[in-house]
């Protein structure tokens, strides 16, 4: 084993980690924020980049197509808040449901192919990956981190403003918001909204960083998203309290986590096998808060 | 003033867990009027509060308050009209919000909840003041998380959230049993003086007795789904526990001696 291959591969690891840092704020803002399991992001990690990429290829500008990835991925999360309000499907089913139908939504939209490629040459392009090394504001780390603290300061504001305060009253105690007048279906269906939005920002700025959109982007998207919330947790949950700072942890948490995925790949894991490590790590890290407190309550008993 | 018109409520019907929670209940309540509510368990109290918050639609009745029908409203939309406390110190709350933010929340209750910021600086103030009436230190403590505070301390502040903005109707839901017998005391004592401060329209329910003579200008009892008895003025002065128990003999047919929850 080199050292030097996984020196050279990190700052790719890096800006992959920046990117789904992104997605990940989203998967942050349902999942802890809202208190509500959203799988949509699966399909929306795809559709971002579909939207964005078919756009640039039909000769949008850079800026417009974002915009409208982003838009997209807000009805998509406005169609999961509707399957879950107004007709009282469980949460987590109101995802899958509108993640399976993204599927043929998204095909639908990249011309009923895979896969579409946008080449950094021909376009201009936010991120990409052939600049990963390159020294200046082209590189992608340093455009991502411009990106991330943009969102983080956006969403430290809107969490601070009335209607940011009663979508986190929705997801501490409902019975308590709706004593206080707060609509927390409205609450749910904008959390949802916002949550999309980001991750289909995400998923734009993914597909242009590889250079391509695959209809399985976004595939265990929700995983990644949890487990760099979870690695947020616990390595700087006892440090971060401000809520720019938790943001800014998960995207870190983003960033360590793919850090991770390259030395395990780096070891000579099988890159068939990552999907699994990636489950049974969350699923490990998932348990330990529950059985901390079992082992607290069988404290009390003796 | 708040008018209750032949309510009714049935759970599950036509099932084998059937129950008639509200039975056609009338009830009119002036402003300023202190109601105190007891009867056995699955009488109908905590049911008709509910019924009034819109937890759940009647089934049929009217619920009219300073002559707005909010019958058909959802809960959010009758939130403005009313201020409700809890019998689980949890639910009044939210526990992961600091405590100013949970008093900015419930000012904010009836109004549009737009761009503007959760909490100004002037309410800052406004809080500080207002929570050192408590007496509970809490003013000191502002933007601490409400989790962290003690079960008496979160009602308190429920108390005070539910009346920040004078409510037409004040709703108390045995906001004191889950408490310890001291703390239980000082949260009555504080109900009892922010009512008469803000001289606000209140039903309060209760399982003790003596509570229920000595706080209010009038009690009613309840009992499957019924009001079966309604109290006021000298005649609730001059009650008396053992007075109350007879009564609610004669009144439903039944030994209260049964009902152990009466007795406490």
């Amino acid at each position: 084993m080199n050292i030097g291959s996984l020196i050279s591969a990190l700052p790719g690891a890096i800006a992959q980690g920046l990117i789904w840092g992104v997605m990940a704020i989203g998967v942050y803002l349902t999942y802890k924020v809202l208190d509500m399991a959203d799988l949509t992001v699966d399909g929306t990690m795809a559709t971002g980049g579909a939207v964005c990429v078919m756009m640039m290829l039909n000769g949008a500008n850079l800026w417009v197509a974002l915009i409208c990835a982003v838009l997209a991925g807000m009805i998509a999360g406005l169609v999961t808040g509707i399957f879950h309000t107004a007709m009282g499907i469980p949460a987590i089913l109101a995802g899958i449901l509108t993640q399976l139908s993204l599927y043929s939504i998204n095909l639908a939209i990249m011309g009923f192919k895979a896969n579409q490629g946008i080449n950094v040459r021909n376009y201009h392009l936010l991120v990409s990956s052939r600049n990963v090394k390159a020294i200046g504001i082209q590189n992608p780390i340093f455009t991502m981190i411009i990106v991330t603290a943009l969102l983080i300061a956006v969403l430290y504001w809107f969490f601070g403003r009335e209607i940011g305060a009663a979508l986190r009253a929705t997801g501490s105690n409902e019975h308590m918001s709706r004593a206080q007048g707060i609509n927390v279906n409205r609450c749910k269906i904008i959390g949802l909204m916002i949550s999309n939005g980001i991750v289909a920002l995400a998923s734009a700025l993914f597909a242009q960083y590889q250079g391509a959109v695959d209809v399985n982007m976004g595939r265990g998207g929700i995983v990644i998203g949890l487990a760099a919330v979870i690695i947020s947790t616990v390595l700087f949950g006892k440090v971060f309290h401000n809520f720019a700072m938790k943001l800014l942890g998960v995207s870190l948490g983003a960033v360590i986590y793919y850090i991770v995925i390259q030395i395990v790949l780096w070891l000579g894991l099988n890159t068939n096998l990552l999907k699994l490590l990636s489950a049974l790590v969350v699923a490990i890290f998932l348990a330990i808060p529950y059985w901390k407190g079992k082992l607290a309550k069988g404290a009390k008993n003796a | 003033m708040l008018d209750l018109i032949n309510l009714r409520k049935t759970f599950n019907p036509n099932t084998i867990n059937e129950k008639v929670a509200l039975n056609g209940v009338s009830l009119h309540l002036d402003d300023g009027d202190f109601v105190t509510m007891i009867g056995g368990n699955g009488a109908g109290k905590s049911t008709l509060l509910n019924a009034i918050a819109g937890v759940w639609q009647v089934d049929s009745g009217k619920i009219i308050i300073d002559g707005n029908d909010i019958t058909g409203l959802s809960e959010h939309k009758r939130a403005p009209w009313l201020g409700r406390v809890f019998q689980d110190p949890m639910m009044g709350t939210a526990a992961t919000m600091q405590i100013i933010e949970n008093l900015a929340l419930a000012k904010r209750r009836g109004q549009r909840r737009g761009l503007k910021p959760g909490v100004t600086k002037a309410e800052k103030d406004e809080y500080r003041e207002l929570l050192a009436t408590l007496g509970l230190g809490l003013e000191n403590r502002i933007t601490e998380k409400v989790g962290l505070l003690s079960g008496g301390q979160r009602q308190a502040l429920t108390l005070l959230m539910a009346t920040l903005n004078k409510p037409k109707l004040l709703m108390l839901d045995e906001h004191t049993a889950a408490l310890d017998p001291r703390t239980a005391e000082k949260v009555l004592t504080l109900s009892d003086q922010i009512v008469k401060e803000n001289h606000l329209m209140t039903m309060m329910v209760t399982h003790n007795m003596k509570d229920a003579i000595r706080f209010g200008n009038r009690l009613i009892m309840m009992n499957d789904g019924k009001v079966i008895l309604d109290i006021r003025g000298e005649e609730k002065k001059n009650l008396t526990v053992k007075a109350l128990m007879d009564e609610f003999a004669r009144a439903s047919g039944e030994e209260i001696t049964s009902d152990k929850a009466l007795l406490s």
